[in-house]
């Protein structure tokens, strides 16, 4: 086991032991491969992250299929719990966002949502304790798979020329005033927007990973036989008991808002203004 | 200029400088859409749903630029 759990335990540092604080760095978000083997000269490394990333899914697919497999009109039990996640897509993010338009996409943007924030609650969940998405590359595939979706469908609902004239030219603006407008909105809406989209899940993943591991490394570290380093281990433990529980919020919150932007950039492709 | 004279230097933890100078600027505009946002909801409580979904919207597109400043100095430090 890699992480927080390895860095904490493995380490005898304490205070006044003469060592100074192991700070954690990036390098607590790399795994090793767990097993790794060759097909057609490429080389598959299978790490902890990416066997989280399969039990993610399994668990949003189980989960789901266990709540709508015996639809019934009145919901009971799990039933219950799918349609009010359901719910919440639909009502608070595609009708909402797309409006009546939106309801094609909602199955999309539900599996985002759900599967984003399994990823992300997984920081938090005992022996796993690592949030997938604060590796990179998962977001960016994310934010990818929505680009290819939001620009090939406005081309296709609107055509090439309108659908590139409203991304790019916005309306009432002096004449003049373009030559410096288009370079900003292309680069802005169709070169920049996809990095900004896995880079608001990723980072704030990263930084709240790195949080918790910082003030678990304290309190390990500052545990050693005196008043400041019992209080101040006290202290630090405190805080990443509270830190946890800020991170539940915060895994939430980036799932909707990541599903919620995927919904606005849809918005832009179906939607002429 | 090779031969250049050092006449100062900033040494220690700059990454940790960054963060700080990178969180102004986010910090006034969270303070902003949340005041306004809790403005807007106390004079149109029944627009509830809509401003807060934009707040939230507003304040994740403000937040990003203080998280690109915390995750920086771990990707380009050293």
């Amino acid at each position: 086991m890699s992480g927080s759990a390895l860095l904490a335990a493995d380490s005898s540092c304490h205070l006044n032991s003469g060592c100074g604080f192991p700070a954690p760095d990036a390098t607590i978000f790399t795994y090793d491969a767990i097993w790794q083997f060759d097909i057609a000269g490429l080389t598959f490394h299978i790490s902890k992250p990416m066997i989280m990333l399969w039990v993610a899914a399994a668990v949003v697919v189980i989960f789901f299929v266990l709540a709508f497999r015996k639809a019934v009109v009145v919901p009971r039990g799990i039933q219950n719990i799918g349609e009010m996640g359901y719910l919440f897509v639909r009502d608070g993010i595609a009708r909402d966002t797309i409006g009546a338009k939106g309801d094609p996409f909602v199955p999309m943007l539900f599996s985002f949502f759900f599967f984003v924030w399994v990823l992300n609650f997984m920081s938090i969940v005992p022996f796993l304790q690592f949030p997938v998405t604060s590796r990179f590359a998962i977001p960016l595939a994310f934010a990818v798979l929505v680009y290819l979706l939001w620009v090939p469908l406005g081309v296709k609902r609107q055509g090439a020329g309108s659908f590139f004239k409203a991304m790019t030219m916005p309306p009432d603006v002096p004449k003049a005033m373009y030559v410096l407008l288009i370079p900003i909105e292309i680069l802005s809406n169709f070169i920049v927007r996809p990095f900004t989209h896995s880079v608001r899940l990723f980072a704030n993943m990263f930084a709240g990973h790195m949080l918790i591991v910082t003030f678990s490394v304290a309190t390990w570290y500052l545990l050693s036989p005196s008043v400041i380093g019992i209080l101040g281990s006290a202290a630090s433990f405190t805080v990443t008991v509270g830190l946890t529980a800020f991170e539940m919020l915060i895994q939430a919150l980036q799932a909707y808002v990541f599903t919620l932007l995927a919904a606005v950039y849809i918005n832009d492709a179906v939607n002429a203004h | 200029m090779s031969s250049m004279v050092t006449l100062s230097e900033v040494t220690g933890s700059l990454g940790s400088i960054g963060y700080g100078l990178a969180a102004i600027g986010p910090g006034i505009g969270v303070g902003i859409i949340f005041g306004q946002g809790v403005q807007a909801i106390a004079r149109q409580p029944e627009a509830y749903g809509v401003i807060r979904q934009n707040m939230i919207l507003g304040f994740a597109l403000t937040e990003a630029l203080a998280l690109i400043g915390f995750v920086a100095p771990f990707v380009f430090g050293k």
